[in-house]
């Protein structure tokens, strides 16, 4: 679902103004079939390079990792994300720097007049290696977080500091699992990333039965300025991963090509076999 | 020369000491004795000239003896080999990309990793280099070791020192059978002549002995020579590297002068032979050694095929800038375009800035070019030498170019030009020696104008070729036998002998034990059975044998020779001529190289007095002698002048009734016969005379196991022909037993022994193309000259002779018959030569002789003063008669020829032969065909030769209009079509041949006419030019090279055919009889020349098509490998971001795709080499460089593009819209592109071995293990990517390994197609051997031949497990289905196996196995096991069908009659029809597409298979 709200019929259309913030807007939208099982939710980005070579490379991932001289000191890469105000920047560089922060929530409207908030789930939308390996918090056991990022300052597009990501402790500072999901940068300029899970409560519901939505938006991140797009998915996954009808088709394809061709070899055999055998004797 | 300085530097006083003495001045080298005391210090008068010595002695050094070839020392290593290392442009280019990438605003890698590929690449080089250097500095420390005797001025006698510490001016003492470790100047010799005989084995590979000798005026002193009291400066040139020339002069203490000529020198590396011990001063040591200064390294040369991939470097190169422009553009317009809209992912500078686009598009530019830079191989280089060396080392262990004969094999020289065998056009022929083997058989001869066929001899020629494997029976020559028995009575005896050592020749005849024999006797050159043994003609033997009745009778009168008849004489003279003009030396086996015969005769100089001659030579100390013989304690003055006519007629049965008195020792003295009683004669005498017993021959009671009297003489000559000729001297009983520097022994068959004075001895030069020797005449004391020389030459400088008088019609008459008879033998194809004679008298000789002296000692221009004094005596010759040589074919010469032909290669034989001789020799070897039309040029003039010339081209074009044109585009390759050789296309009728003689030639090779002669040789089939010259064989080579632009080949063995071989793109050396030179300055160097065949057929062939091929597959790979970065900068706004991890990207080259390649680029062989052989036009590929050419490489680039488009996109769609980041996203590509290599490969190798699948193997497991240690290693390291888990992560997604299916067969499906196609519809000669090869074993009923010819490397190992499967039909299927999953175990790189789940369509190559692959493709998906079983069975059994009993797993299969299920018997029926139809190729391909289908659409099995049965019963 579109949100960008480039249509002036869009309902975010108010919010590409600069000077309204918060912008809150809602868009609705139907499901024609209810959704089974763990239901993932996208919130997806158009034309936006994260790719780009000088944005990836803008990072520290020593800083990420809580090595505390690095946070102190993030790397150069960072440049010029590294230092704010003689303060070095917790994270540092261009790719924490444009972190995505639009608020997404979904609503069923299961009557009228009461819509049900679905509840979306914030952790394990990271990779596990990534969440306990790669990012960690700079040490310092039970001091908040906050005094453990003593010294640094947020990065100049965000709002609030890295340590105030989330109430949760196990996903807040820099293991917060939006963060980290965003710190995974896509390979094309079209490209997804996971926001929150659905879980599936019990077997006899679907997760997400058929019917009206709404979904709220607290509209902050700016595309509009570079064409870009923003999504929100909804989407199950298979055992395949999501869902692509690409692989299929591609079978599908290269198989029946290869069946022409193999049918058309078979002909050109029968036919030119005798030949290519006499011009095997006159060699 | 510099007399002056050199007399004032008369030693002083001899108590000072000093180590050298050195000086030089301008083209000179002074030598003195290092146990002078200093000269000028004590002398006040030279105080200037010391002075300029001094100086002279602190600038210039001469060089000691150490032996240094190292290139590098500890410290100079690492400087200089990288300085050498950079001389290869690639590395500049790698480091300077390298570099860039230290640049912080560019920089795409991390800096320490971008460096890592051209360090290691560096290093590996340079890891060469050191260990090259490293076994240089051992063998040189080996070298310098060596230990000489020196003499020390301390002790005052010889010590022992290393070589390395041997000096100018040192004096050294050799012993016998030493190594020379300096060229050092003959003081002494123990021999008592003052020779000394060396081998220059080393030097040129010649065998034979050369004679040095003591330096004139050293030779006089008998008592050992002392080096105190050498007082002289030595006087020579600088050092350089002409082995065949040195002079200089010796200064005495007198002041007298005497020259130094290369026969005073003893050159380094060569053996003392023959001689106790020589005393000598070194002259030049170490590096400046006439031997090290001819030893120059290994050649360098291109080759075509690296000249043309260089080109498509540069292609790349280009490609590469194209690219990055592009992209810097790209990014330029993006930065643009996104920049002032503040978009959230641009990066500003660090000062907060952003960059113009202009310099982003320059940044972007350079880290483009740093991204990119994989498109230039930086591998190649590496692989490429890699390749060659295993190549080099293939061919030299190749047994079939092994040669027992000459227990030699085929060498390469030059390292980096194997490919180039491939391409050959055009092979220039030397005759002599290449076609011919150059053992030169006497055949016929002619004297006095009678001719004397020798048929006996001709026989026996023939019986020699053509029984070279029966068993010769031993033919007592009945027919030969008795008459000469009745010859002579008093020869009986010694003929009985004689009939025994021919017969043990003869036993020896065969071929087998020729070879033996040769091998055994490896030390004596040109002593094959065949030339020793000579069939006299009876006819002349009984005359010769007459002659010498009558001399024997006539030799106490005045004037023996009057008392003969002119003709008897001129025999006589003629076989006297035989023996003694040449150069060859007698050695005699059972001691080899031990002089026997030690005869000293006072016989001093060349310059004496007649009447002393006349003396010494009276008949009354003949008989004296004679009676003295049997007496052991003779007086040395009897030995003296006795020994000379030791054997005598009356000897002869002296001796007899000597051995009938004598008891025990008698036998042996009767079996050597006067020879050996000599010998101990001589001992004794050589052990009276020297303080040290020379090493004594054998004792005399030992029985002598020798058949022969003559106790088999060697006759040792430098070149062939004469040995030939001193054989036949031998024949008729006139033998050559000794032979001094001034003096020959000639045993003649009733006189004995005579001795005749060598007075001098004219050598043989090409210009002259004669020798000549003056010699005494013992009978008449005439002095003699005898010529012998070619007959060109030689019929110009004889006698005019009147026609008045009798004797000079007569004259006349002689002369036009044996002119006659010339042309005859030339016609015949033997080599002829003249032998002439010319008495000088006394007068004529003294003035001559003075000339000679003086032109001798001339130190200026003295070749040229030898020469005329050569000339002036080499006049007004009397003809004596004529000798014709035959010169046989090699071995397999004319199969040669035809196969290289038909390869089509075009063949010109370059001889320096007569013409006739020349165009028996081509037809002999088929070179000619009599169908044929010759046409000859003899032009005698410029305006004739142009004439001619147009007359013949009129007359070529009248014949082949219509291909006129077309040949005149200058390239072969125009209008040929693959079936015939290029040569015959124009020929419909017979085809041309082209002679033309050195004349010619000479005119034809001129500016203005080289154009009309190249265009008309070219229409010719064969060309043969006659009477070259060496500069005109190059100049042929190199106009055909550079105005054909062809390759050319230059085959030769002698020293006349080096210019040639160094011009040619191909230098092909025989190491046969003519010395190495050939071989020296040769890029390959074969035993024989039929070794050709295979190696430009099979080898040649093999490197050409290994390499191309590996060439266009790296140029594939990078490209391909390239594409895919590329088209992601789409993606990222042409920042030069890579998706391919840093890691992957900068190893992919070198690490996990490099192995199966290289693999593939050694082994790979596209036909094997049976085929090859019996289908030589398989050559022609590589001749129109079919595999490489332009239009192949951007086929093959075009190709590559293609295959990154689907490689990229592939995984873009899909993973299009999903939440992949950079390198997860990447991986998988990595990996697309991994097994797209590795397919693409599988494709194009057309021979697997177990290498071929554990490199594939290798090469996946590599790239997997290291993903994922990398991959698990650091959570932190390696920014950007981080790829903390990422492979692990993607090992547990599915969509991973579905893309790695089908990204490569999708990639890959086109080239399949394409090439299916094109071998079904227009397959090319290879293709069609390929196939040939396929089921050639299959129609052969006994496949042990054709298994004994595959040699494919992986054979022995997969046999076995192939064994297992045919054996008994119980264990039959468990076998197979063990062998199936066998199958599985292989790496999953077929294209058909995507997706597939059938284990058996696993792992198995495409093209070249198509037709096996038909029968497992056929069962699709999920068919019963059994099935499965059965299928990888026969497919298997298939496989490898020049097993020796392959035919045993059909009829088990057969044989099993248990399953009767429908799959069952259309399997069985689609084996019986691949066992009995070979065409099934095809169709099996199809079904292998078919089946790739298949998973897809899931049709119906049955459907399929009964379309396959059905197509099976077509093929019946």
């Amino acid at each position: 679902i579109d949100y960008t709200g480039t249509d002036p019929s869009s309902p975010c259309n108010k919010c590409l103004s600069p000077n309204e913030t918060p912008c809150v807007c809602t868009i609705n939208f139907t499901l024609e079939q209810s959704f089974e099982g763990n239901v993932f939710m996208y919130y997806g980005l158009s034309n936006f390079y994260q790719n780009h070579r000088r944005y990836v490379k803008s990072r520290d991932d020593s800083q990420l990792n809580g090595d505390p001289s690095a946070l102190l000191n993030p790397s150069k890469e960072c440049e010029p994300y590294r230092r704010n105000e003689d303060k070095p920047i917790a994270p540092c560089g261009a790719i924490a720097n444009s972190m995505f922060n639009d608020t997404l929530e979904l609503f069923l409207v299961g009557n009228e007049s009461d819509p049900t908030p679905i509840i979306l789930k914030k952790k394990g939308i990271a990779w596990w290696t990534d969440k306990n390996v790669k990012f960690r918090n700079p040490p310092g056991g039970d001091i908040p977080l906050e005094e453990r990022f003593k010294g640094t300052t947020k990065p100049v597009n965000w709002v609030k500091p890295v340590y105030m990501l989330d109430s949760d402790q196990d996903n807040n500072g820099f293991i917060n699992e939006d963060f980290i999901v965003w710190m995974r940068t896509a390979a094309l300029p079209t490209f997804r990333k996971l926001y929150r899970l659905i879980e599936r409560t019990n077997d006899l519901h679907p997760t997400l039965p058929a019917g009206r939505y709404y979904l709220n938006i607290t509209y902050n991140y700016p595309v509009h300025s570079f064409d870009g797009r923003k999504r929100m998915i909804l989407s199950t996954i298979s055992w395949m991963g999501g869902k692509n009808p690409f692989l299929g088709i591609a079978y599908i394809a290269i198989g029946s090509i290869s069946f022409l061709l193999g049918v058309v070899l078979l002909v050109i055999n029968h036919k030119y076999r005798n030949s290519s055998n006499t011009a095997d004797i006159t060699i | 020369m510099e007399q002056e300085p050199a007399a004032a530097e008369e030693p002083g006083s001899p108590e000072a000491r000093r180590r050298r003495r050195r000086r030089r001045e301008g083209r000179t080298r002074t030598v003195r004795s290092n146990l002078l005391p200093p000269p000028g210090a004590e002398d006040p008068g030279t105080s200037v000239a010391k002075g300029a010595r001094r100086r002279c002695a602190g600038t210039q050094h001469l060089a000691d003896n150490r032996l240094k070839t190292t290139k590098y020392t500890l410290l100079s290593f690492l400087p200089k080999n990288l300085f050498e290392q950079f001389h290869r442009l690639a590395n500049v280019y790698f480091v300077f990309i390298a570099l860039l990438n230290f640049v912080p605003a560019v920089n795409a890698f991390q800096p320490g990793l971008a460096l890592a590929p051209v360090l290691f690449i560096l290093a590996v080089t340079a890891f060469k280099d050191l260990w090259e250097d490293y076994s240089r500095h051992r063998s040189d420390h080996e070298i310098n070791h060596l230990g000489c005797l020196v003499f020390s001025r301390e002790e005052k006698q010889y010590v022992h020192r290393h070589w390395k510490e041997v000096r100018v001016g040192d004096f050294v003492r050799l012993r016998c059978n030493e190594i020379i470790p300096a060229d050092i100047l003959l003081l002494s010799s123990s021999d008592p002549d003052g020779l000394c005989h060396i081998e220059t084995a080393n030097l040129d590979g010649e065998t034979n002995l050369k004679r040095r000798q003591v330096v004139r005026g050293f030779s006089e002193l008998v008592s050992e020579f002392n080096p105190l009291t050498f007082t002289s400066v030595i006087e020579c040139e600088k050092p350089n590297n002409d082995l065949t020339r040195f002079r200089g002069c010796i200064v005495h203490d007198s002041g007298k002068k005497a020259g130094l000529y290369k026969e005073n020198l003893l050159l380094r590396g060569c053996t003392v032979r023959n001689t106790e011990a020589v005393v000598g001063i070194v002259i030049y040591a170490g590096h400046e050694t006439k031997a090290l200064l001819n030893n120059s390294g290994p050649r360098y040369k291109r080759s075509q095929l690296e000249r043309q991939m260089n080109c498509d470097v540069l292609w790349c190169v280009l490609l590469l800038v194209c690219m990055s422009l592009f992209s810097a553009v790209g990014h330029g317009l993006w930065v643009q375009r996104y920049q002032e809209k503040k978009s959230l992912f641009d990066v500003p500078e660090s000062d907060g800035t952003s960059l113009s686009p202009v310099t982003a598009a320059v940044y972007s530019f350079l880290t483009m070019i740093i991204v990119l830079q994989v498109l230039i191989p930086i591998s190649l280089y590496v692989s490429i030498e890699i390749v060659k060396v295993c190549q080099v080392h293939f061919i030299n262990q190749d047994i079939e170019l092994y040669d027992e004969e000459t227990d030699s094999q085929l060498q390469c020289r030059a390292l980096n030009i194997t490919e180039d065998l491939g391409q050959i056009q055009y092979i220039f022929s030397d005759k002599t020696g290449t076609l011919t083997e150059n053992k030169m058989v006497f055949r016929r001869c002619t004297v006095s104008g009678v001719e004397y066929s020798h048929d006996a001899n001709a026989r026996r020629l023939a019986r020699y070729q053509e029984a070279d494997s029966e068993e010769e029976e031993v033919v007592p020559r009945g027919g030969s036998l008795p008459q000469r028995g009745s010859s002579g009575s008093h020869q009986s005896v010694r003929i009985v002998h004689r009939s025994q050592s021919t017969r043990s020749h003869r036993r020896t005849g065969s071929r087998a034990e020729a070879k033996l024999a040769s091998m055994l006797s490896k030390h004596t050159a040109f002593s094959s059975p065949m030339e020793k043994d000579i069939t006299p003609d009876p006819k002349l033997l009984e005359k010769v044998s007459e002659c010498g009745r009558c001399l024997a009778f006539a030799r106490h009168q005045e004037h023996p020779l009057a008392h003969l008849s002119p003709e008897l004489s001129d025999i006589f003279d003629f076989f006297i001529a035989l023996t003694i003009c040449n150069t060859v030396v007698v050695t005699s086996p059972d001691q080899p190289r031990q002089k026997q015969v030690r005869v000293r005769f006072e016989l001093k100089s060349p310059v004496k007095t007649i009447e002393d001659f006349l003396r010494r030579f009276t008949p009354s100390r003949l008989t004296s002698s004679c009676s003295s013989i049997g007496s052991v304690a003779a007086t040395k003055p009897a030995h003296k002048a006795g020994s000379s006519f030791l054997s005598t007629l009356p000897n002869d049965s002296a001796l007899l009734g000597l051995e009938e008195r004598l008891g025990p020792p008698a036998p042996a003295l009767a079996s050597n016969g006067y020879s050996s009683g000599a010998r101990g004669w001589a001992a004794q005498c050589a052990a009276a005379r020297e303080p040290q017993p020379e090493p004594e021959p054998e004792p005399h009671s030992e029985p002598q196991p020798q058949p022969g009297p003559e106790g088999e003489l060697r006759y040792e000559a430098e070149s062939p022909d004469e040995a030939a000729l001193v054989y036949a001297a031998r024949a008729y009983n006139c033998k050559l037993v000794d032979r001094l520097h001034d003096q020959v022994s000639v045993e003649l068959p009733h006189l004995g022994r005579l001795t005749f004075e060598l007075l001098h001895t004219l050598g043989f030069d090409s210009i002259r193309k004669r020798m000549s020797v003056v010699i005494r005449h013992p009978l008449t004391d005439e002095i003699n000259v005898y010529t012998k020389g070619a007959d060109s030459v030689v019929m110009d400088l004889l006698l005019p002779c009147s026609a008045d008088d009798a004797r000079g019609r007569h004259q006349k008459k002689i002369r036009s018959k044996t002119q006659n008879y010339l042309n005859l033998y030339a016609v015949e194809g033997l080599r002829t030569l003249c032998i002439a004679k010319r008495v000088l008298s006394k007068e004529e000789y003294a003035c001559w002789l003075q000339s000679h002296l003086e032109a001798e000692s001339a130190l200026d221009n003295r070749e040229e003063l030898l020469f005329q004094s050569a000339l002036r005596l080499e006049t007004n010759l009397h003809l004596l008669g004529a000798t014709g040589i035959e010169d046989r074919l090699q071995d397999g010469v004319p199969e040669t020829i035809a196969k290289l032909r038909q390869a089509g290669l075009q063949i010109w034989v370059l001889t320096g032969d007569k013409q006739e001789t020349a165009i028996n020799i081509a037809y002999a070897c088929k070179l000619l065909d009599h169908n044929e039309e010759v046409i000859t040029l003899n032009a005698e003039s410029q305006e004739v030769c142009a004439a001619l010339l147009d007359q013949c081209l009129h007359y070529v074009q009248s014949r082949s209009p219509h291909s006129a044109p077309e040949k005149t585009a200058g390239s072969l390759s125009v209008g040929f079509s693959p079936v015939y050789p290029p040569s015959t296309v124009t020929t419909a009728g017979p085809s041309l041949s082209l002679v033309i003689d050195g004349r010619s030639l000479a005119y034809a090779l001129e500016k203005n006419l080289e154009d009309k002669f190249l265009f008309l040789a070219k229409q010719c089939r064969s060309v043969l030019c006659c009477r070259s010259t060496p500069l005109q064989k190059s100049m042929v080579v190199k106009l055909v090279r550079s105005k054909l632009k062809a390759m050319t080949l230059a085959i030769g063995d002698g020293a006349n055919d080096v210019s040639m071989i160094q011009v040619a793109d191909v230098g092909v050396g025989i190491s046969g009889q003519e010395g190495m030179q050939a071989v020296m300055a040769s890029d390959f160097a074969v035993p024989r020349f039929r070794y050709l065949e295979r190696l430009l057929i099979v080898h040649g062939h093999w490197c050409y098509s290994r390499l191309a091929n590996m060439v266009l597959y790296f140029f594939y790979k990078n490209t391909m490998f390239v594409g895919l970065l590329f088209w992601f900068q789409f993606y990222c706004g042409f920042s030069a971001s890579a998706m391919i991890d840093q890691w992957y990207l900068i190893f992919f080259n070198l690490l996990f795709s490099s192995l199966p390649q290289l693999v593939t680029g050694v082994l790979d062989k596209d036909v094997p080499a049976d085929v090859l052989l019996t289908k030589p036009q398989l050559y022609t590929s590589g001749q129109n460089r079919e595999e490489y050419r332009p239009r192949t490489f951007w086929l093959n680039m075009a190709d590559a593009a293609f295959q990154s488009l689907v490689c990229f996109f592939i995984p873009y769609l899909a993973y299009y819209d999903s939440d992949t980041d950079v390198f997860t996203w990447g991986t998988p590509i990595t990996a697309i592109a991994l097994f797209t290599f590795l397919l693409h490969l599988g494709i194009e190798t057309k021979t697997w071995t177990w290498l071929n699948w554990t490199a594939c193997g290798f090469s996946i497991l590599l790239f997997f293990t290291v993903a994922l240690i990398y991959n698990a290693s650091c959570a932190t390291c390696y920014p950007p990517s981080n790829p903390y888990w990422t492979m692990q992560t993607l090992m547990g997604d599915p969509v991973f390994y579905l893309t790695c299916l089908i990204a490569p067969v999708a990639a890959l499906l086109p080239r399949l197609f394409c090439k299916a196609l094109q071998g079904s519809l227009f397959p090319t000669q290879l293709q069609l051997a390929r196939q040939l090869a396929k089921r050639s074993p299959e129609k052969l009923s006994a496949p042990k031949g054709t298994f004994a010819q595959g040699h494919v490397p992986g054979e022995p190992r997969t046999e076995p497990s192939e064994q297992r499967s045919l054996r008994a039909s119980g264990s039959f299927s468990q076998d197979c289905g063990s062998q199936a999953s066998w199958h599985a175990q292989q790496p999953a790189c077929s294209p058909e196996a995507s997706g597939e789940p059938s284990v058996v369509d696993m792992g198995m190559p495409l093209r070249e196995d198509a037709l096996l692959e038909g029968l497992s493709g056929q069962t699709p998906g999920a068919s019963s096991p059994g099935q499965v079983v059965l299928e990888g069975c026969p497919r298997y059994s298939r496989r490898k069908p020049t097993s020796t009993s392959r035919a045993a797993p059909l009829s088990s299969i057969f044989s099993l009659p248990s399953f009767s299920s429908l799959s069952w018997i259309s399997s069985l029926s689609l084996v019986s029809g691949l066992g009995s139809v070979l065409q099934f190729s095809r169709s099996g391909l199809q079904m292998d597409k078919r089946d790739g289908e298949f998973l897809a659409s899931r049709p119906q099995p049955d459907q399929d298979l009964r379309g396959l049965s059905g197509q099976t019963t077509d093929c019946f």
